[in-house]
């Protein structure tokens, strides 16, 4: 991390926790960007995570005020939090099994309610911290810890998820986009209302390992081609699109 | 110490209120500006009363999605400055636990108020039961207190709400009332007193808010947006909330600290009543609605001379079993009523070695005095 971000890392906050390769260090670099250039001020800014490797990207890291909170519960905790002191930029940073399984009721429910809670969802597609099990975003056929054969079911669209329920600002980048992931968390940092970013993250240790993509880079640069720009998707054929991920800025407006 | 009187906001003189919205006024008056809460019968009333109060005094009513939300709602807001609280019962209480014991471990203020029903399970949603006096204080995994207390009035519901919160507010810990659902529908006059002792949490600019050298065992609470730059966790944690999730010192000081706390301040947080303790042979002790008729029963057989008295608990945790050991010193006999199977009654074994007498009732309805009295003059 740039030493001139290093003003946002709590004091006594030594190397991050993440395995070689993770992308969540540099969605942890990309968050505070965000922050730095906007100018935030960080006494006024609440981190509320919930349990997984991503949960760690705030707490204890971010020098804010942060509340790791319960497997699932961020965004409950997060809704009392900001309706008692709208003051605060409140953002919530988890991953995909503790938002939207565990937790999947208080996402949609935050959503319906457009509370002005800013979520960056780390999307890594499995469980990691607890060794590999199938999620609630796994795609079809990958081999987990709970999928030897392969997972024979579909995983959630969390944008579509959420934009359904309704939120009103949600993009979905990958850590190989970080300039446009920064340009999007700076945007849902200013949205005033639920805002989503689903943030693909590489796992190499416990999605990429089951699933043939043996080293970290191999990982990132299956991102890297595979991510592409909702332009860039519309001349596409079905086909072709099932093997990309479309990314962008899916929705903006207020209601 | 932060306590101060303030004017009640409910009109000083008498009302005519239900539980429930007695129970609210409690909260209001004790300074509640958060309820995040999700329907349940028998509880709903309370919640309703207060959508309807803290919009006039300027507080924050949600209705969550289920109870867990409810309860992680009321903590985030609790963390945020506010005094808050949720209100439910039996199935609700069971999905708060965990956020329970994450309240407990992080030190946080927050009042339930539950309604007990005729349980396990669905149950008798409608119907009356105290079957959740053993979960209220195993209900989490791990080591931890609460303070839990037990109403048998109107008028207590709205003191013992109050109260709640005072010493939620004082001790940092999850505080429970542990109304049932006779005491919340009934309706009842009560006194409404002009001014208030009500208490706050504890600030301390730069303090540490998870340790203290404090006799009392609590340290100072901030809230979110200070400039304290909080860190929060579920996972063990130091004095400044830095994880030590591998340092058995860390686990040991924090647990030890949590439970030491509560129970060496028992003297501020254990309240009993008596009634014609010295000189009774028979002592019952009951609480909740219970107290109601073993009081009708016990002042009856006094009219006739028998040597019978009361103690009733108005805490059930931490327990009053320095109280029981007391009253029940020169006793020869000890009943105790129940509205489940026993849970005070196996409780009280910790603390007395003679024979307890239960009576026990599980069938949605409240305990009768003829049944009482019919027991009592049985027992001799």
């Amino acid at each position: 991390m740039a030493r001139a971000l290093e003003k946002y890392i709590r004091p006594g906050v030594k190397s991050t926790p993440f395995c070689p390769g993770c992308g969540h260090g540099i969605l942890m670099g990309c968050i505070l960007r965000a922050i730095d250039e906007l100018k935030m001020d960080i006494n006024k800014m609440v981190f509320v995570s919930g349990i997984g490797c991503a949960a760690w990207i705030p707490s204890p890291h971010y020098d804010g005020d942060t509340l790791h909170t319960l497997h699932g519960r961020a965004l409950a905790f997060a809704t009392g939090v900001k309706l008692f002191n709208p003051e605060l930029c409140v953002m919530v940073v988890s991953g995909d099994g503790d938002l939207s399984s565990i937790g999947g009721n208080h996402l949609i429910h935050a959503a319906r309610r457009n509370i002005d809670i800013k979520v960056i969802c780390a999307n890594n597609m499995i469980y990691g911290m607890t060794g590999g099990q199938v999620a609630s975003t796994t795609p079809v056929g990958a081999r987990t810890a709970t999928t030897g054969q392969g997972n024979p079911y579909r995983p959630f669209d969390l944008s579509r998820l959420v934009e359904a329920a309704g939120a009103t600002y949600v993009a979905k980048y990958s850590v190989t986009q970080p300039v446009a992931l920064i340009r999007s968390i700076k945007k849902a940092i200013q949205h005033v209302g639920f805002s989503f970013i689903e943030a693909l993250s590489p796992c190499p240790t416990q999605y990429g390992r089951r699933n043939r993509i043996d080293r970290p880079e191999d990982m990132i640069r299956d991102l890297i081609e595979r991510c592409i720009l909702e332009e860039e998707a519309r001349g596409l054929t079905e086909e072709e699109r099932a093997e990309r991920i479309v990314t962008g800025e899916f929705l903006s407006c207020q209601k | 110490m932060p306590s101060k009187w303030v004017k009640s906001p409910f009109p000083e003189g008498t009302h005519y209120l239900s539980g429930n919205e007695a129970a609210a006024e409690g909260a209001i008056a004790a300074g509640c500006k958060f309820y995040g809460g999700y329907p349940i019968t028998p509880s709903s009333e309370l919640m309703e009363r207060m959508a309807v109060r803290l919009k006039e005094v300027g507080g924050i009513f949600i209705q969550m999605e289920d109870e867990i939300a409810s309860i992680s709602a009321v903590i985030g807001a609790s963390w945020a400055g506010a005094k808050a609280m949720t209100a439910t019962a039996g199935p609700g209480f069971s999905l708060m636990q965990e956020a329970i014991g994450y309240a407990a471990f992080t030190e946080t203020p927050c009042v339930i108020v539950d309604v007990q029903r005729a349980g396990p399970c669905t149950g008798q949603a409608t119907r009356v039961g105290s079957g959740d006096i053993m979960q209220a204080k195993w209900g989490s995994h791990g080591d931890y207190q609460v303070i839990a207390l037990s109403p048998w009035s109107v008028q207590e519901m709205y003191d013992l709400t109050l109260r709640a919160f005072n010493l939620s507010e004082r001790y940092r810990v999850p505080t429970f009332v542990m109304a049932e659902e006779a005491t919340a529908h009934l309706r009842e006059t009560i006194r409404i007193n002009g001014r208030e002792e009500v208490w706050d949490r504890k600030k301390q600019k730069g303090g540490s808010p998870f340790g203290t050298e404090e006799d009392d065992g609590v340290p100072p609470m901030p809230a979110f947006g200070e400039g304290e730059r909080l860190a929060v966790t579920g996972s063990t944690h130091d004095a400044f909330g830095f994880r030590k999730t591998d340092d058995p010192k860390a686990h040991e000081a924090l647990v030890g600290r949590i439970n030491r706390k509560i129970l060496k301040n028992t003297q501020d947080i254990i309240t009993t009543e008596s009634y014609f303790i010295e000189d009774s042979e028979t002592v019952v002790i009951a609480y909740g609605f219970t107290a109601r008729p073993s009081l009708y029963v016990v002042r009856r057989m006094r009219k006739e001379g028998r040597k019978v008295g009361l103690l009733r608990l108005k805490t059930l945790w931490p327990f009053p079993g320095e109280a029981v050991q007391k009253a029940t010193a020169n006793a020869q006999k000890i009943f105790v009523p129940e509205m489940n199977l026993g849970q005070v009654a196996g409780e009280m074994r910790k603390y007395i070695s003679c024979e307890v007498i239960r009576y026990n009732q599980t069938n949605g309805e409240v305990i009768r005095p003829e049944a009482l009295e019919e027991t009592l003059r049985r027992m001799g």
